[in-house]
């Protein structure tokens, strides 16, 4: 039976290896497989995507997970210490058990990085290639805004949005959104301008290919790597400011159990009843870092001049 | 009738007291199916010429023509692009590294409004002697002559009348030169191609064309038959200088075909 088994999964692997790929899906499959093979190769890379794969299984089971109701107050058990009975990571000021508000805030995060995800890197990869590939008047002028957003500090320009939109969640991304996009930008202009004189994009030229097609399949392919790296090296910052944006009030509101905004309530306390804080901080803290080592290992797998050298 | 003529042409980069004339005044035609070759050193203008005819180098005077055709400015229409096609140097610089040989064929053949993409993949390849094998790999999974077999099939996709070379083997290794400049040799019989070729290596020159324009800073100084050249009847000191400096390849051919 054992064996069996194995000679099939030798097959499909060689399947996979094979450098004669009979088929448009097998030869892409293949080159999924290549980048799988070498990211798992990276230990620490590894840690960080089980950490997020965790962090993605909490959030869809919170209501599964959380031993009790993220917003249920109950007065006579406020600020218990961790191990207590029944609350595994203390409560809270309000008697509101700090493990499930923590379990029901790891949605809050969620959201707010794959909003940021979607929007700032796109909005800057379309103002990158755009202006990376049509150069002249139109790049300088995109250029400049981008340079415009990029001399305020992050956080101050965000509180600036968020003060003018309004308070909460929804304005808080879009004002981190706003403000983490001329980054990505720059990369992604950086890399139109090596990639649009090179002898394929003259040749693609050549056939009589307009610039929309240029941008979007043959440049955009080659900036996308890059970019997903900066974005899970960026997530920690991302996380960081929504968490800022709580903290001063100006992000999530209460009694939302976004992490930020729970530490922020915990700085009350944090002298006589440290977990209040630390809790949320610790998970910040792990999340941060475990897109930092995503980053890393993807870094490894997708930076196409590292692997198209050899 | 004369396939492309150049009359007068400057090709320039930069502006001001920056401007570079990279070429200066070059005039020369290319019959139809010949083959003509554009010889000099590095810098000399060579490729120059080619960019500027496809539009890729932007500043130019004077006058190009594709069969009676004048061109104008930098932009140039799709049939242009479907009779004219370019070879570039460097096989590993002209292939887009994250699409596979099918995706480079299938996109050209659709640029062009081909139908029937399967099949025609399928000949392309054999036509430059790859097998339907590598029609799925990337290009780093191919060697440089394979690529730049590639590249040649990309090139006659849209069946072309005129296909301009760029040291179309200069970036190979030299026993993959020889393979390649047969493949070409044997595809301009097979498709009654028109060649302009640029090389600085008087041998391959010698093997692939019939005239020759050889350039100096960006000037043409002599045009010449390739009989000439071989019986080293050079008029101009430059084209005798350039001769006599590749002696050991030229003679090694002149011995070889006596």
């Amino acid at each position: 039976m054992s064996d069996i088994s194995t000679t099939e999964t030798v097959g499909w692997r060689a399947w996979l290896m094979t450098d004669a790929p009979g088929s448009r899906t097998q030869a892409r499959l293949a080159s999924l497989y290549n980048g799988w093979l070498s990211f798992r190769s990276n230990p620490m890379a590894m840690a960080g995507l089980v950490i997020l794969l965790g962090l993605l299984f909490t959030a869809a089971f919170a209501p599964l997970l959380a031993p009790h109701d993220p917003f249920y107050q109950t007065l006579a058990n406020r600020l218990q210490p961790p191990l207590s009975d029944g609350h595994l990571l203390g409560t809270d000021s309000l008697g509101r058990d700090i493990l499930s508000r923590i379990i029901y805030g790891s949605r809050i995060t969620l959201q707010i990085v794959f909003l940021v995800a979607v929007i700032a890197p796109v909005a800057g990869l379309l103002v990158g290639t755009i202006a990376g590939y049509t150069g002249g008047w139109l790049d300088v002028i995109l250029m400049r805004i981008t340079d415009i957003f990029l001399a305020f500090p992050r956080l101050v320009l965000a509180l600036a949005f968020v003060a003018a939109l309004g308070a909460g969640i929804g304005n808080a991304i879009l004002a981190i959104s706003l403000t983490a996009w001329p980054p990505y930008a720059r990369i992604a202009r950086a890399e139109t301008l090596t990639i649009r004189n090179s002898d394929y994009i003259s040749a693609i030229r050549l056939q009589g290919a307009g610039p929309l097609r240029i941008i979007t399949k043959h440049i955009w392919p080659l900036c996308i790597s890059s970019l997903i790296v900066r974005v899970t090296l960026d997530m920690a910052g991302v996380i960081l400011a929504a968490a800022g944006l709580g903290f001063l009030g100006l992000g999530a509101q209460p009694p939302s159990p976004e992490w930020g905004a729970m530490i922020s309530e915990g700085r009350k306390f944090i002298l006589d009843h440290w977990w209040v804080a630390t809790m949320p901080g610790l998970a910040i803290f792990t999340v941060s870092l475990a897109f930092n080592l995503l980053g890393d290992g993807l870094r490894d797998v997708l930076d196409p001049k590292s692997g198209e050298g050899s | 009738m004369s396939r492309l003529e150049f009359e007068g042409l400057n090709v320039w980069f930069g502006d001001g007291p920056d401007r570079v004339d990279a070429v200066k005044g070059a005039t020369f035609e290319v019959p139809s199916g010949a083959s003509f070759g554009l010889v000099g050193e590095s810098g000399s203008g060579k490729s120059t010429i080619l960019r500027a005819l496809v539009g890729l180098a932007r500043h130019w005077s004077g006058r190009m023509a594709v069969a009676e055709a004048p061109v104008t400015g930098f932009k140039r229409s799709k049939a242009f692009y479907k009779d004219v096609q370019m070879v570039f140097q460097d096989p590993y610089a002209s292939l887009h590294p994250r699409q596979t040989v099918d995706a480079v064929l299938a996109e050209t053949l659709k640029l062009h409004g081909i139908g029937d993409v399967e099949n025609r993949i399928e000949q392309l390849l054999l036509d430059v002697g790859l097998g339907p094998k590598f029609r799925f790999r990337y290009p780093h999974q191919l060697s440089g002559g394979q690529r730049q077999r590639v590249a040649i099939a990309r090139a006659l996709a849209p069946e072309p009348s005129v296909i301009l070379l760029d040291e179309p083997t200069s970036a190979l290794d030299v026993s993959v030169q020889a393979e390649v400049l047969n493949l070409l040799v044997d595809l301009r019989k097979a498709h009654q191609l028109t060649y302009l070729m640029v090389s600085h290596d008087l041998a391959v020159v010698g093997h692939m064309c019939e005239r020759i324009a050889v350039m100096q800073a960006g000037e043409i100084v002599e045009i010449m038959s390739v009989e000439d050249m071989r019986e080293m009847k050079a008029a101009h000191p430059y084209t005798r200088q350039l001769l006599q400096a590749s002696l050991g390849y030229v003679g090694e051919e002149m011995h070889g075909g006596a």
